[in-house]
């Protein structure tokens, strides 16, 4: 997947930003910005989670759902062996039927990025070509409490071990202080120690931890600054901090990406993560992508599910309708 | 002065909560002289599924519990029972239409029978499990476990004492139950349930549906995740087919009995829901 440029990215903040991205005028532009109707958003989110699904739209919304999932292991007790076991499970999630899609990408920690490219062989690809991508969280993952620097090599590392995404956290040390300039400068930074010797780029997915930015004004300038500094992706959360993904939260954030594209023509991805862990949960999120940006958004490039224990939910309704009887967790591998 | 009466609404028990049921479903329970008593959930598949994951998420515990502990829980089940007798007592009286010397007598079978078997959960392994006899210096050690999630159809023609008798011996081993009252006499089975989550119970080891069991019994009996299927109140319906559906995953099946020694007291009801484990041991480490 090769994410747009940075140079193109930086004029595109220049243009919409009117100015250099300093604190000043990042404070004058996110401040700009209208607040959030709360109330209102979690109305809205309430609303799009009563939608009544049929079963054969269940059946195409199962299927995508598995086709939009990052399958995800980030505990300090990874092993090589749990990570292909991950693998085998994101090439073939129901072995019991070969035509259940594969899963989008394999999200592991940066060292495990060898483990899981040597793990894929021959699948590893570009989800929107039938391939499986390795997705490697970097930048002091969940902290984000490092240098620059350390940053920087994280990232650089994980690039050249063969991750095709790249997901970082922002510093929401500096974000709450202010320093929306700061952050700006190293999401830049990592977007460009994304780029691969020959000139393609991995796809950059922003973190915003939204469990930590307290409100939804707060989600919705971090948001801006990721896109403005040139993340592919916006994703809720880390998964270590709770609440992690919610549907309000997710809602805003694609509505930045809907009014986003409506200014630039640009098409950024949203990534919900963490806390989903029920296909009904999922489904939920497709309706709110569908009634916000559009079915365009879901595909693998524009919209990901940042998960691990979904994945056996989602193939126990699998089983449901393919069998007419409720499956078990006896049914689905161990994860 | 009159005062308007506050009736009681029954619920379904699911998890250790009261919900309602999911469908939003109710019917009408009648006395035995036809007068209008309250109205029920009337449980849907969905119910049941739910059910079925309470008491799968509850199996580890009550199952990983000391056996002299469960005991002590279900013998705190009839000491509440008795607390509420007479409640109990008028229940069944008027739903069955049965005399209070009759009703009363049916409270304390059901209360006794609650004690038999809390009296057997630390002593029926002794009798179902074994020390066998092998060629080497061995021990090899066969004892029951409990099978894990057991659906139960309760006798129909009771409106306590064969729910008792058919809940309580599953439990004793370590089980926990999802259970399909009486539809006609579901009132007394919720409030078995109010005195199951006032015990020391632990959420989801029981779990009372009331409504149709010809409705539900068959997601149950085909559902993947229950381990075994007791029968005992379904002879009213298609039971063949509930067993054969049953057979497709392997469960464990108890199959109906009528009459008035349905569900009789027997050790064969608690072991009926365990899987025996051997395991061999070395005599000596010299």
């Amino acid at each position: 997947m090769t994410g747009t440029t940075l140079v193109t990215a930086r004029e595109r903040a220049l243009a919409v930003l009117g100015g250099d991205p300093d604190d000043a005028t990042l404070r004058r532009y996110l401040h700009g910005i209208p607040g959030v109707d709360a109330v209102g958003l979690e109305q809205r989110a309430a609303a799009l989670g009563t939608r009544s699904v049929k079963t054969s739209s269940k059946a195409w919304a199962l299927d995508r759902i598995i086709s939009l999932i990052d399958l995800t292991t980030l505990e300090g007790a990874d092993t090589p062996g749990k990570v292909r076991s991950l693998v085998a499970k994101a090439q073939n999630p129901d072995p019991a039927d070969p035509a259940t899609p594969r899963v989008a990408a394999v999200c592991v920690y940066g060292d495990m990025v060898p483990y899981a490219v040597e793990a894929l062989g021959a699948a590893h690809g570009d989800p929107d070509d039938g391939g499986i991508s390795v997705a490697a969280v970097a930048t002091a993952f969940p902290s984000g409490r490092s240098s620059l620097d350390i940053k920087l090599a994280d990232t650089a590392e994980a690039v050249a071990a063969g991750a095709d995404e790249i997901d970082m956290v922002i510093d929401r040390g500096a974000f709450l202080a202010g320093r929306y300039g700061l952050v700006f400068d190293q999401i830049a930074a990592v977007k460009d120690a994304c780029r691969r010797p020959d000139g393609t780029s991995a796809s950059l997915k922003v973190i915003l931890e939204t469990g930590e930015l307290v409100t939804y004004d707060n989600v919705r300038r971090a948001s801006w600054l990721s896109i403005l500094a040139g993340g592919d992706f916006i994703k809720t959360s880390t998964g270590k901090v709770q609440p992690a993904a919610t549907l309000p939260v997710t809602l805003l954030m694609l509505e930045v990406v809907r009014d986003w594209h409506r200014l630039t023509g640009h098409k950024v991805g949203v990534k919900p993560a963490g806390g989903i862990r029920t296909s009904k949960d999922a489904i939920k999120y497709l309706v709110t992508v569908a009634e916000t940006v559009g079915e365009e958004w879901l595909v693998p490039h524009l919209f990901r599910f940042g998960a691990s224990s979904l994945l056996n939910d989602v193939l126990l309704q699998r089983q449901k309708l393919a069998s007419g009887h409720y499956s078990g967790a006896d049914y689905v591998t161990i994860d | 002065m009159s005062r308007l009466t506050v009736p009681k609404t029954y619920k379904l028990f699911i998890g250790g909560a009261f919900p309602r049921s999911e469908s939003g479903r109710t019917y009408e329970v009648t006395s035995a002289s036809g007068g209008f008593l309250a109205n029920a959930a009337k449980a849907s598949r969905k119910d049941a599924r739910d059910a079925v994951v309470a008491a799968r998420g509850a199996v580890a515990g009550w199952a990983g519990a000391t056996a002299y502990n469960r005991g002590q829980v279900l013998y705190r089940i009839a000491e509440l029972l008795e607390g509420r007798r007479a409640q109990f007592v008028a229940e069944i009286e008027e739903a069955e239409g049965v005399s209070r010397a009759a009703a009363g007598a049916q409270v304390d079978e059901a209360i006794d029978r609650w004690v038999w078997y809390a009296g057997w959960a630390d002593k029926f392994a002794q009798v179902a499990g074994n020390a066998n006899p092998v060629a080497g210096p061995y021990f090899n050690l066969s004892v029951p476990e409990p099978t894990g999630v057991v659906a139960i159809v309760a006798p129909q023609d009771s409106a306590l004492l064969g729910l008792v008798s058919a809940v309580a011996p599953a439990l004793v081993a370590g089980n926990a139950v999802v259970v399909v009252a009486s539809e006609r006499f579901p009132l007394s089975a919720i409030s078995l349930a109010e005195v199951l989550a006032t015990s020391d119970v632990p959420k989801g080891v029981v779990n009372v549906l009331t409504g149709s069991p010809a409705e539900i019994a068959p997601w149950l009996a085909s559902h993947a995740d229950v381990n075994a299927l007791d029968l005992v109140g379904a002879g009213a319906l298609d039971w063949i087919d509930l067993e054969i559906a049953a057979a497709d995953t392997l469960k464990r099946v108890h199959r109906p009995e009528q009459g008035a020694d349905a569900a009789a007291p027997s050790l064969e009801r608690i072991v009926g829901f365990t899987e025996t484990k051997t395991v061999w041991h070395t005599k000596s480490l010299r």
